[in-house]
C-alpha cells in the first residue's frame, strides 16, 4: 500500500478527506494512477455519504416508483408527475441539518436556495416551499437560538427569493439537541414544454456557468459535514457552512426561466454538494459525453485559489446550463439583462472523459461517469435493536384516569401541539395568489390558476413512533400524509421522502434504514402511489448519540376539479354535528403525546396501518371535502386535540359525548373529524358516528368534564411566543 | 387605463399585481426597471418584492434604476403611482411620498392578514372605497414600521394624506390592533395631491373570496375611480 503516502505521520489526503483506504485504491483502480490533488478532491466529494448515497443505495430500489402519472422518477433533480392539460408538477426534498446546527440562519437559508434551484432545474417555477424541522426542547437557550435562526434563515431567504413557504412541521426531542433536523422541499409547475432534464447532449455544445461567482465557501461541505458524525468540535466546521443570497437567486431564477422560455438550453444542473465536479459530471454523465472544462473561465470570488478549492467550492446560486453554440451570446445576453454572471466555461465532447484544466495545464482528466457510477456501494449489516422487546411489552393500553382540563390544557401548551403561528407567520405563505388553504391546517391546498385543477402537500414526521418501530411508524407516516391531503380534497398522488437517520456504520440504525424504507414501501402500495424522489441523510449523531428514526414523508395530493369551497378548520358554525370516521380506537398510545407529555413516557409498540381501511378512509376523506366545511385528521393529542383545534380556529366550543376517557388521547391510525349542517352527513362505506355539536363557549366533554375555550385558546396560541420571547 | 407595473431584479409581487388588476379589467403591462420612457401609460404600480436584493436600506438601490425620472415624471403630472410595500419603501426613498419605513417593532417579519380602515377616500388608493371601511387584507413585510416626524405626521393628518389605519376588527386604531409599530397606525399614505400614493398591506392579495377576503379590491380598482374622477372634474 505504499501509494498511501504520509508526510511525517500526518493523516494521508484522501483520509483527511473523509475517504477510506479501500476506497483510494478504488480511484488508482480507475485512472491507473495515482490521482491528481484536484481529482482526488472530486472523488472525495462526489464519493461522501452525501452524494452517493453509498450506505442506503443498495435499498433505495425497494421503492415502488412508477405510475402511469410519472414523467421523471427518482434520479433526477425533482420528480415530476403529470397533472393532465399539459401541466406538470415537480417536487423534491432535502436535509440541510449539519450545516443548520453549526450556522442555523445560513444553514438553512440555503437548504431554501438549493431545493429551489433543483425545482428550476427542470424548467419549472418553484412556487412553494415547506419546512419539516426537529430540535431539542425549548426549554434550553441553544435550541431556542437554533430554532429562531433557522426559521429567521428561511424567511430572510425564501421571502426574498419570492418564494412563498406553506409551513411544514416541527417536533421536539432531546435527542435533536445537538443534531437539529431542517429539512426542505419544494413545489413547482411547469407545462410539458418547459421540461428540461440534465443530459449534456451533442459534441461541440457550450457550458456555461451562470449565476454567483465561486468562492472558498462550503468547500467540503458534502464530505465534512453531511457525511460525518459531530462532536464538540462541530463550531470548527462553520466555515463549511455555506452563505446564501436570495436576490443572486432570484435572479438566477427570472433568467433561466427566460432561457427555457426561448428554448435555448439543451441541458442543465444546478450547482450543490460538490460543485462544478458534481455539475460537470453529471451533465456528461447523463449525456453518455465527456467535456473539456477550463477554470480559467470560472468567474472567482478571490485570488489564488486551487484548482480542487474551484471544483469543491459550494458557493451557492450557480447553475451550468448546456446550449447550442450559436446561441452562447444570445444566453449571455439575457443573463447580463437579470444581472447574473454568465461564462462559457466547458465544451462537450466525445466519448466520456472529463477534462480539467487550468492556467492550461491538465488539472483533472477522468470517466465522467466514474464519480457516480463506479461510486462505493455498502451493504452495511443491520441488527434489530436489543432494547424494542422491553420497550414494546412495556407499553400502555390505557390512560389513566385524570382531569380533561389538566391534560387538554397541557397538551396544548406542547410546543409541537400548539399554534405554529409564530412560526409560519415569519414566513410570506401567499405570494402567487395560489394559496387557498394556508399553514395551519393539516396540508396546505393550492389552486393552478386558470384551472380548476388543485395540489394539496403535506409533510409528515414521527420521530418517536417510528423509533418504537420503524417499519409500522412510517407506515403510518405515509397513511397519516395522504389523509392530510384528502382532507383538503385531494388524493394522493405521489411521495417524495427525507430519510434522517443515525450513523449507519452501527448495525441498529441501519436496522431502523430498512425497516423504514420497507414500511414506506408497504404503505405506497397501498395507496397506489408512487415515491418520486428522496434524499438520504445519514451521521446524525452527536457524541455517540443517534437522532430518533426520522423518515420525512413529502405528500402531493391532486384535485381536477379542486373544491370550490375546501375544508377549513375555522368553518364551524353553531349547531354543526361532529362525525369521527374511520376505525375506533382506544388503545394506542405508543409515542402517544399522551404518554410524553402527561407521563413523560416513551414505550409500547405503535398500532400498524390497515392495509384496506386505511386506503378507504383516504377515499372517503377526498370525498366528503367536496361537500362538508370542517375535516380534521386526528394526529398528535388525538380527538380531544383535534377537537380543541377546530373550536379554537372556529371561535366556538362543542359538545361531546359517548368517547371514553382513553379514547380521546389514543392516537390509532385513519381517523378523521368532520363537521356538517344537522343531518347533512352523508353515507359513507367507512365507520362513522356522530359524537357531538359545535356550539357554547365551552369545550364540554360530557363525563369527563369541560374546559373553558377562552383558556385553551389562550393555552394553544401562548406555548410557542411565551417559550420564544 | 393602461397601467406599468414595474419589475425590478428582485421585485416578485409583479405577476399578482397583474392578476388582480386583470380580475378587474384593467389593462396591465410588466414593466423592466430599465425602461426610461413610461408615457405611453395612464399610471403605475411599484409592486411588492425585494428591489435590487434590498441588502441596503429598503429601496435605497431602486431609487436610482433608470425607470425612476419616469415614475417621478408620471406622478408630477398627476398620474396615478401606486406603491404597495416594497413600492411604497421605494415611493417614500425616492421623495415621491413623505416618511420611511423601518424593521417592524418586533424584529421579525410579519406575514398575516390584518385590519385597516380608509381615513380618507379621495385617493388613487382610496377613490372607489368609503371613508371608514374596515378592510381585512394581508400584511407581508419585516420593514413596515411607518415613521415621520410629528410636524409632518400633523400635515399628513391635517391634509388627510393619511389613506388607512391599521385597526381592529371593529374599525379602532388600537395599539394591539398595530401589527409593527407603525406611527399613528398609519398604513398607507399619499402625497398632497393624493395621485401618489403608497401602502404596506397587499390589497392584490385580497381580491378573490378563495383567497380569504375580497377586500382589496376596491383598494385596487381606485386608481381607474381616481382618473375617472379627475376627468370628470372641469
Amino acid at each position: 500500500m505504499s501509494m498511501i503516502a504520509t508526510d511525517s505521520g500526518a493523516e494521508p489526503a484522501h483520509r483527511q478527506l473523509g475517504m477510506t483506504d479501500d476506497e483510494y485504491q478504488s480511484v488508482i483502480e480507475i485512472l491507473g494512477r495515482e490521482p491528481r490533488p484536484a481529482e482526488l478532491a472530486m472523488y472525495s466529494v462526489m464519493w461522501s455519504e452525501h452524494c452517493s448515497y453509498k450506505s442506503s443505495r443498495m435499498h433505495l430500489g425497494r421503492f415502488p416508483t412508477e405510475a402511469p402519472w410519472v414523467v421523471v422518477g427518482p434520479g433526477e433533480n425533482a420528480g415530476v408527475v403529470d397533472l393532465g392539460d399539459g401541466w406538470l408538477a415537480a417536487l423534491r426534498i432535502e436535509s440541510h441539518n449539519h450545516p443548520s446546527f453549526v450556522e442555523p440562519y445560513q444553514g438553512a437559508a440555503t437548504g431554501v436556495g438549493g431545493i429551489l434551484r433543483d425545482i428550476f432545474t427542470m424548467g419549472a417555477r418553484p412556487i412553494a416551499v415547506w419546512d419539516p424541522l426537529r430540535f431539542g426542547e425549548l426549554d434550553d437557550a441553544h435550541n431556542r437560538y437554533l430554532l429562531n435562526g433557522v426559521v429567521s434563515g428561511i424567511a430572510g431567504y425564501g421571502n426574498a427569493v419570492g418564494v412563498p413557504t406553506l409551513g411544514g412541521e416541527v417536533e421536539f426531542a432531546d435527542r435533536y439537541s445537538a443534531n437539529p433536523l431542517v429539512n426542505v422541499m419544494a413545489l413547482g409547475l411547469l407545462k410539458r414544454e418547459q421540461l428540461v432534464l440534465s443530459a449534456a447532449s451533442g459534441v461541440g455544445n457550450i457550458a456555461i456557468l451562470l449565476g454567483a461567482a465561486t468562492g472558498r465557501d462550503g468547500i467540503g461541505g458534502a464530505s465534512i459535514l453531511a457525511s460525518a458524525s459531530f462532536d464538540e468540535t462541530s463550531g470548527a466546521k462553520r466555515p463549511s457552512v455555506q452563505v446564501g443570497d436570495p436576490f443572486e437567486e432570484k435572479k438566477l431564477i427570472e433568467a433561466c426561466l427566460e432561457l427555457y422560455e426561448r428554448g435555448l438550453v439543451v441541458g442543465i444542473q444546478d450547482l450543490g454538494a460538490a460543485g462544478i465536479s458534481c455539475a460537470t459530471s453529471e451533465c456528461a454523465a447523463n449525456g453518455g459525453m465527456g467535456m473539456d472544462v477550463d477554470l480559467d473561465s470560472v468567474t472567482l470570488r478571490e485570488k489564488g485559489m486551487t484548482a480542487g478549492e474551484i471544483l469543491m467550492s459550494e458557493s451557492q446560486e450557480r447553475m451550468l446550463a448546456i446550449v447550442e453554440p450559436e446561441v452562447v451570446a444570445e444566453v449571455i445576453a439575457i443573463a447580463k439583462k437579470w444581472e447574473v454572471h454568465a461564462n462559457v466555461i466547458g465544451t462537450v465532447t466525445e466519448g466520456g472523459a472529463l477534462r480539467i484544466r487550468q492556467h492550461g495545464e491538465l488539472v483533472a482528466e477522468l470517466p465522467a461517469a466514474s464519480l457516480s457510477d463506479d461510486a462505493p456501494k455498502y451493504d452495511r449489516p443491520s441488527a434489530r435493536p436489543a432494547n424494542l422487546d422491553d420497550l414494546w411489552a412495556a407499553g400502555l393500553e390505557s390512560a389513566p384516569a385524570g382531569e380533561v382540563g389538566d391534560v387538554l390544557l397541557a397538551l396544548l401548551d406542547d410546543p409541537a401541539l400548539a399554534d405554529k403561528s409564530w412560526i409560519y407567520q415569519q414566513y410570506d405563505h401567499q405570494l402567487f395568489l395560489n394559496t387557498v388553504v394556508e399553514p395551519g391546517h393539516d396540508g396546505s391546498l393550492l389552486r393552478i390558476k386558470g384551472t380548476e385543477k388543485g395540489l394539496a402537500v403535506s409533510t409528515d414526521g414521527n420521530g418517536r413512533r417510528c423509533y418504537l418501530d420503524p417499519r409500522r411508524g412510517t407506515s403510518r407516516l405515509v397513511m397519516e400524509a395522504a389523509l392530510n391531503v384528502a382532507v383538503a380534497g385531494t388524493r394522493p398522488f405521489a411521495v417524495v421522502d427525507n430519510l434522517n437517520f443515525g450513523n449507519p456504520e452501527k448495525p441498529e440504525i441501519m436496522w431502523q434504514f430498512i425497516e423504514a424504507v420497507e414500511g414506506m414501501s408497504q404503505a405506497c402500495e397501498q395507496l397506489g402511489i408512487p415515491v418520486i424522489g428522496g434524499n438520504v441523510s445519514f451521521y446524525n449523531e452527536s457524541n455517540g448519540v443517534d437522532i430518533y428514526p426520522s423518515p420525512v414523508v413529502g405528500m402531493l395530493g391532486f384535485a381536477d376539479p379542486m373544491p370550490s369551497a375546501p375544508p377549513r378548520l375555522d368553518r364551524a358554525a353553531d349547531g354543526m354535528e361532529i362525525w369521527l370516521l374511520g376505525p375506533r380506537d382506544d388503545t394506542d398510545f405508543a409515542a402517544s403525546a399522551y404518554a410524553r407529555v402527561i407521563l413523560g413516557r416513551l414505550d409500547g409498540r405503535p398500532a400498524p396501518a390497515d392495509p384496506e381501511l386505511g386506503p378507504q378512509v383516504i377515499a372517503t376523506a377526498t370525498e366528503l371535502a367536496h361537500s362538508l366545511p370542517v375535516l380534521h385528521d386526528l394526529s398528535a393529542g388525538g380527538l380531544g386535540v383535534a377537537l380543541a383545534e377546530i373550536a379554537i380556529a372556529g371561535g366556538l366550543g362543542c359538545t361531546v359525548r359517548d368517547v371514553g376517557w382513553s379514547e380521546l388521547w389514543s392516537e390509532g391510525p385513519h381517523r378523521f373529524l368532520a363537521l356538517c349542517e344537522p343531518g347533512a352527513m352523508p353515507e359513507v362505506e367507512v365507520p362513522a358516528v356522530r359524537i357531538g355539536e359545535m356550539g357554547g363557549d365551552q369545550l364540554d366533554f360530557g363525563e369527563h368534564g369541560s374546559v373553558p375555550l377562552a383558556d385553551a385558546a389562550r393555552v394553544w396560541r401562548d406555548a410557542l411566543p411565551r417559550r420564544m420571547a | 387605463m393602461n397601467v406599468a407595473v414595474v419589475v425590478f431584479p428582485g421585485t416578485n409581487c409583479e405577476h399578482d399585481v397583474k392578476h388582480a388588476l386583470g380580475l378587474l379589467d384593467i389593462k396591465s403591462e410588466l414593466v423592466f426597471h430599465l425602461e426610461t420612457d413610461l408615457s405611453a401609460f395612464d399610471g403605475v404600480v411599484l409592486p411588492g418584492g425585494f428591489a435590487h436584493g434590498d441588502y441596503l436600506r429598503t429601496g435605497a438601490i431602486a431609487r436610482f434604476s433608470p425607470v425612476m425620472d419616469s415614475v417621478a415624471a408620471l406622478a408630477q403630472a398627476g398620474a396615478p403611482v401606486l406603491g404597495i410595500c416594497n413600492g411604497f419603501q421605494v415611493l417614500c426613498e425616492a421623495g415621491l411620498l413623505p416618511g420611511a419605513l423601518v424593521a417592524n417593532r418586533d424584529l421579525s417579519f410579519i406575514c398575516k392578514p390584518i385590519h385597516v380602515r380608509v381615513e380618507s377616500a379621495t385617493s388613487v388608493l382610496t377613490a372607489a372605497t368609503e371613508p371608514g371601511a374596515v378592510l381585512r387584507i394581508p400584511l407581508n413585510s419585516y420593514e413596515g414600521n411607518y415613521v415621520a416626524d410629528p410636524a409632518t405626521l400633523d400635515e399628513l393628518e391635517a391634509n388627510g394624506q393619511v389613506l388607512l389605519r391599521y385597526c381592529d376588527e371593529a374599525g379602532n386604531p388600537t395599539e394591539p390592533a398595530n401589527p409593527n409599530g407603525s406611527e399613528r397606525n398609519i398604513a398607507g399614505v399619499a402625497n398632497a395631491a393624493g395621485n401618489v400614493a403608497g401602502l404596506m398591506p397587499h390589497p392584490e392579495r385580497a381580491v378573490e373570496t378563495i383567497l380569504g377576503s375580497t377586500d382589496g379590491l376596491g383598494l385596487m380598482r381606485s386608481m381607474a375611480t381616481f382618473l375617472e374622477l379627475a376627468g370628470a372634474t372641469p
